[in-house]
């Protein structure tokens, strides 16, 4: 067990690695320039002299391969450098956004497994009947809905219906207060994205859980079991249900990974000042090493959320452990 | 069983061989969510071949007399804030999402094969380079892959194809290694070895077709995938490019802003994405349930 | 502008600082004290330094920390030539125009106490005008004409030109022009007001969240006695308009001060009624059509004045000032200011004739001449909609009608500027020309071929020469005589550089902020100190 969990953890390295090349490469073929960006505004005067000045600071003057040292160098001594926009330390803006991120991930997927472990287990056992149906079309509409077009229809259906109801329109905050400060406001502001995002979330799970719940009631042990005349509840909640979560957990921990910087869209329209809203800025900004380390972020979640997953899948089933 | 007929024989009750017409029946019946998939999307699909037949108006003309009118004889979804018919917009539109969709779809998954089964087939050093590839391609997050080809090549209708490819591709890839990892022991892949055939005849010609249900599902899962991308792509405005009609882009500009005097604009291109995505969806769920050989033995 | 006119103000500012005390207290609402101003912004904060930023994002939240040696007056911003003392107390002009002195307040302190002198706006102004080696400084170029800075005593500043320039006063009254503490500069070197903050404006700073918000409170010992009113603000990053429009009609934030789509603005006041007061105005800003001279066929004059021919402005502008944040159609001089052409002079333009049928008949005609009769190019444009994106919609239409066949190709802000100021690899685009104060003489120099803001690529010697009089020349009528010569070389007969439409400034904003009056820039006007919440 040991070994395995160290042959993993070292697998994890090359992966986060590999991925920050990826993007130091595909970066660098992206037209435009930091400097002339900040400094050109719109339609200004701009100095050439002052770009030069501008890119001389962030290192841009250097030869590629020498930036690409700076990186690693960069990487292994934990220095992931400043943001080419702001000049503050990379990891200094991400941990500003990291605290929002991880709790919109974090509601967003316990409104998920809420809604959807259920309603899969019970599309599964009475599977073909009409409850199926509904809760299968409700998981296709969730799935085939653009999430941003949902939060638009909550965020003006607040607006409407409030102000018809109690005379002034009412809107969620529009700034973040942490959930420790003031938990009520906190709370305000988030449960919007994180129904609007969870409802897609749970879509995709209600059905993983739905057909993997039917793989399970399908084996022979179930049918042993229900020969053997134990209660069908017994047997759902026992036998059925912690195999059939394996596929489950694999999803969740993986949707999860996602959501912790994929909220792209989502963090446009609700304004959460989120993982996701900087790393778009990033890209269009041309700031590389807040690109960079984002992305690396990114892949390190996803990629321990994966070891996670597995270690969480040999608990629950005892043949991989020993396997 | 020789590589050419692999397809297995259909008989019916008696013994018959089933037509066209019995199959199709058979797939109706076991299959309704399937099939109204299937006619959403063959809907979809003629209004793309057929949009000049079937549009009212150009839709890229401005008429500004008439901009911003709500759903009415002429027009009969309203019209958007240049004046353009929105009816017109969407079946042209349909053009561009099944554009965006087919190639996209097509393209990441037929990579993703190639590369799944290549791994499977080499196995080795090569499989493992190529899996890690894979890990880390799909450690990136899809939407950031995307907005970072968008941002290099810039925009534009062929830019977004490829842009929504490159994250699909190694989701493919490890879906198909997985089927191909049991079938690279069938003994037609060490007779092909046998009689001299080279690698790539053997990944292309034999293998591949081995792997077409995951395939399949995977490109139909892609499919809805893509239409949702170009929606995403085009709402943070890096997608398909004004004046083309394209229902991601319907969403991006006037919708926001006229929410609440238009919302047409906004609910009617909404409507059409949830539509397709929904009946690709469908269709490849109920693609799953008649290939997967595990589901059959019901 | 005249040099008696600017002797003039000089001494009309000292009066007008004066007056304002006076006519608050006259006015007929007295300001109530109290209450935090929230208020969104659509942009990021880059830097804290105003010398070297130009982006609203960094104006509207950083502003109320500083103060300017002059500005345009908060009671009278749409002025184009009323300008103000900040923190001096009066300024004037030698009769030859060459020599500029400023009179400095003694009574000015910065937020850490330390006491303002003229040493320290002659600091501040070394750095802005004679930046030191390896120091940017957005706005040099504005102040080339800048010979000397000199200290005469404690509290008087003078400014020795090179020659008499009638847009130095506008240029010094831009409000990029941050006063720094010179202790500050020495101690701490020339990049520490990047990210720190110790001004003489009304508010103090308090706080900075990265992408959240700024936020600020008032300051006891402001100059300006009174004021500010307000106890803070809070400055909300929101970059989608969407939120910043829907956080006013949820009262999450009671004003924006860039502007609004007319729509956004219907949609506010028939959603709120009386609780929203919406102020308009003409802005400083347009987009320019950009043909690449050095592209074929762009390089034929024929082609080009056909591309400004088959533009209908004057109809266009009537509906696209229904959802597009444009407006007036006007030539290269800010339609509200005195040397703008009039209506009569402007449709004198190719581009501008009243008649669109015979403007189009004659832009076919000149395509078929040059041989482009089916000519499809594409238009490089900047991907965000307002109205960048509907302005390149519009134009495309426009040039359908005349047989063109264009494709838009809207690229995010980096690419775009890269492909107009680098790599100029493209056919025709879409460039903007902003500016803070309306300074016509400075703000024209952009249409130079030789400018270095300036991305189309061609030299136009007779235009270089026009212009080497105008910024020369101190007569008002001899300088509008020179301009419409520029405007009609640039607009018409040399067809370089095409301005499609003036953008219009629409401010909807709940009815309880009062003071703030709108400039026709959203860079200016921006301290806060005048505004009041009737709460």
């Amino acid at each position: 067990m040991y070994k395995y969990l160290v042959k993993r953890i070292l697998l994890m390295i090359p992966t986060v690695i590999g991925a920050g090349i990826i993007i130091f490469g595909l970066l660098r073929l992206v037209p435009g320039d930091i400097c002339e960006l900040r400094i050109g505004g719109a339609g200004l005067f701009v100095d050439k002299e002052q770009v030069e000045l501008c890119q001389k600071e962030l290192g841009l003057d250097k030869n590629i391969a020498l930036q690409f040292v700076d990186f690693a160098v960069g990487f292994v001594t934990l220095d992931f450098g400043k943001s080419g926009w702001t000049g503050k330390p990379v990891m200094h803006e991400i941990g500003l956004r990291f605290e929002l991120s991880l709790q919109i991930a974090l509601m967003a997927t316990l409104t998920a497994v809420i809604i959807a472990l259920p309603l899969g287990t019970i599309s599964a056992i009475r599977q073909n009947t009409l409850i199926d149906y509904v809760v299968r079309i409700f998981s296709y509409a969730g799935i085939a809905m653009p999430s941003f077009w949902l939060g638009i229809m909550i965020i003006l259906g607040l607006l409407i219906i409030t102000q018809k109801l109690f005379g002034s329109p009412w809107m969620m905050p529009v700034s973040y207060t942490p959930i420790w400060v003031d938990p009520a406001v906190n709370l305000s502001q988030t449960i919007w994205p994180a129904i609007a995002t969870g409802y897609r979330y749970s879509a995709v799970v209600t059905r993983m859980t739905r057909s993997a719940m039917l793989e399970v009631l399908r084996e022979d042990y179930v049918r042993t079991a229900r020969a053997k005349g134990l209660f069908e509840k017994v047997i759902i909640n026992q036998h059925a249900l912690k195999n059939a979560m394996l596929p489950v957990v694999t999803l969740v921990g993986i949707e999860f990974a996602f959501l912790m910087g994929g909220l792209v869209v989502t963090e446009q329209v609700f304004n959460l000042n989120g993982l996701g809203r900087l790393l778009v800025e990033a890209v269009l900004n041309h700031d590389f090493t807040l690109t960079q380390t984002i992305v690396m972020l990114a892949a390190l979640i996803y990629v321990v959320m994966n070891l996670i997953v597995d270690l969480v899948y040999a608990w629950l089933d005892p043949r991989i452990r020993y396997a | 069983m020789t590589v050419q007929d692999a397809h297995p024989q259909v008989l019916d009750d008696l013994g018959r061989q089933k037509t066209w017409t019995d199959v199709l029946f058979d797939l109706v019946r076991s299959q309704p969510l399937g099939t109204a998939g299937a006619l959403l999307v063959l809907a979809m699909i003629l209004s793309a071949i057929f949009a000049n037949v079937i549009a009212p108006y150009d839709p890229e003309e401005n008429d500004f007399v008439a901009m911003l009118t709500a759903p009415n004889i002429e027009h009969w979804l309203g019209t958007d804030e240049f004046g353009r018919d929105i009816l017109s917009r969407l079946i042209y539109g349909a053009r561009t999402a099944m554009l965006v969709g087919f190639c996209a779809a097509l393209a990441g998954s037929s990579i993703g094969l190639v590369m799944g089964v290549a791994s499977a087939y080499f196995g080795g050093v090569v499989d493992m380079l190529l899996q890690r590839l894979v890990d880390i391609w799909i450690a990136i997050p899809g939407i950031i892959l995307a907005l970072a080809v968008v941002a290099g090549l810039g925009a534009g209708t062929t830019n977004v194809i490829i842009a929504i490819t490159v994250p699909f591709i190694p989701n493919c890839a490890r879906v198909v290694r997985s089927t191909a990892l049991s079938i690279r022991e069938m003994p037609y892949v060490d007779a092909a070895r046998a009689l001299g055939f080279g690698h790539v005849r053997i990944i292309l010609r034999h293998m591949s077709p081995n792997v077409m249900a995951p395939y399949l599902i995977m490109a139909t899962t892609f499919l809805g995938q893509a239409i949702l991308a170009e929606a995403s792509l085009s709402y943070l405005g890096l997608g398909v490019q004004e004046p083309t009609p394209a229902w991601g882009l319907m969403l991006q500009a006037g919708a926001e802003e006229y929410a609440e005097s238009a919302p047409w604009i906004a609910i009617f291109p909404g409507l059409a994405i949830t539509l397709a995505v929904f009946g690709f969806n469908l269709l490849g769920d109920a693609l799953r349930d008649v290939l997967d050989p595990r589901m059959r033995s019901r | 502008m005249s040099f008696t006119a600017i002797k003039k103000m000089g001494a009309a500012a000292f009066g007008a600082t004066l007056a304002l005390g006076v006519s608050i207290a006259l006015a007929a609402e007295t300001p109530k004290m109290g209450g935090t101003l929230n208020f969104v912004v659509g942009s990021k904060i880059p830097s804290f330094d105003g010398h070297l930023e130009g982006t609203f994002g960094m104006i509207h939240p950083i502003r109320p920390f500083y103060s300017t040696l002059i500005r345009v007056n908060p009671e009278n911003p749409q002025s184009t030539t009323d300008f103000v003392c900040d923190v001096c107390s009066e300024y004037s002009v030698s009769d030859d125009g060459l020599t500029y002195t400023f009179k400095i307040r003694d009574d000015i302190k910065f937020h850490d106490g330390t006491p303002l002198t003229g040493a320290d706006v002659k600091a501040t102004y070394d750095k802005i005008v004679f930046p030191p080696e390896g120091i940017l400084s957005l706005r040099k170029k504005f102040f080339d004409v800048v010979d000397k800075i000199e200290l005469t005593d404690k509290y008087t500043l003078v400014f020795r030109l090179k020659n008499p320039f009638g847009a130095f006063i506008p240029a010094v009254a831009m409000p990029f022009n941050f006063i720094y503490a010179k202790k500050d500069l020495d101690t701490h070197g020339y990049r520490w007001h990047r990210e720190n903050i110790n001004g003489t404006g009304a508010f103090q700073f308090v706080e900075h969240q990265q992408g959240a918000f700024v936020s600020g409170k008032r300051y006891d010992g402001y100059h300006h006695k009174g004021k500010p009113y307000l106890d803070g603000f809070k400055a909300i990053a929101a970059p989608k308009m969407a939120v910043r429009l829907q956080a006013i009609r949820g009262d999450r934030a009671a004003i924006e001060f860039r502007g609004f789509p007319p729509k956004a603005r219907d949609d506010l006041v028939a959603a709120l009624g009386d609780e929203i007061t919406v102020q308009e105005s003409d802005w400083n800003c347009s987009l320019l059509i950009t043909p690449n001279h050095k592209i074929k066929p762009f390089d034929d004059v024929r082609v080009r004045r056909a591309l400004t021919l088959a533009i209908d402005r004057w109809g266009g502008s009537k509906y696209l000032s229904k959802i597009a944040i444009v407006k007036t159609v006007g030539g290269v001089v800010f339609p509200q200011h005195p040397l703008a052409a009039t209506e009569e002079e402007l449709s004198k333009i190719p581009g501008y004739w009243k008649d669109i049928d015979k403007s189009r008949a004659e832009a076919k005609r000149l395509l078929k001449e040059a041989g482009q009769e089916n000519l499809e190019f594409t238009l490089l444009n900047r991907a965000v909609d307002q109205p960048y994106r509907i302005l390149g919609t519009w134009a495309i239409d426009q040039w359908k009608k005349v047989g063109l066949k264009v494709t838009q190709k809207a690229v995010p802000t980096g690419p775009w500027v890269d492909s107009l100021r680098s790599k100029k690899d493209y056919q025709v685009a879409i460039d903007a020309n902003c500016q803070s104060v309306v300074n016509p003489i400075v703000d024209i120099t952009k249409f130079l071929g030789s400018a270095s803001n300036n991305y189309a690529q061609y030299k136009d010697q007779k235009m270089e020469d026009l212009y080497a009089k105008l910024s020369t020349s101190n007569d008002e009528a001899e300088q509008r005589k020179l301009i419409r010569e520029f405007e009609m070389q640039a607009l018409g007969e040399g067809a370089h550089l095409f301005i499609s439409l003036w953008w219009y400034k629409i401010n909807p904003h709940r009815s309880y902020v009062k003071g703030w009056k709108i400039a026709p820039s959203h860079y200016l006007n921006q301290h806060l100190d005048q505004v009041w919440l009737d709460k």
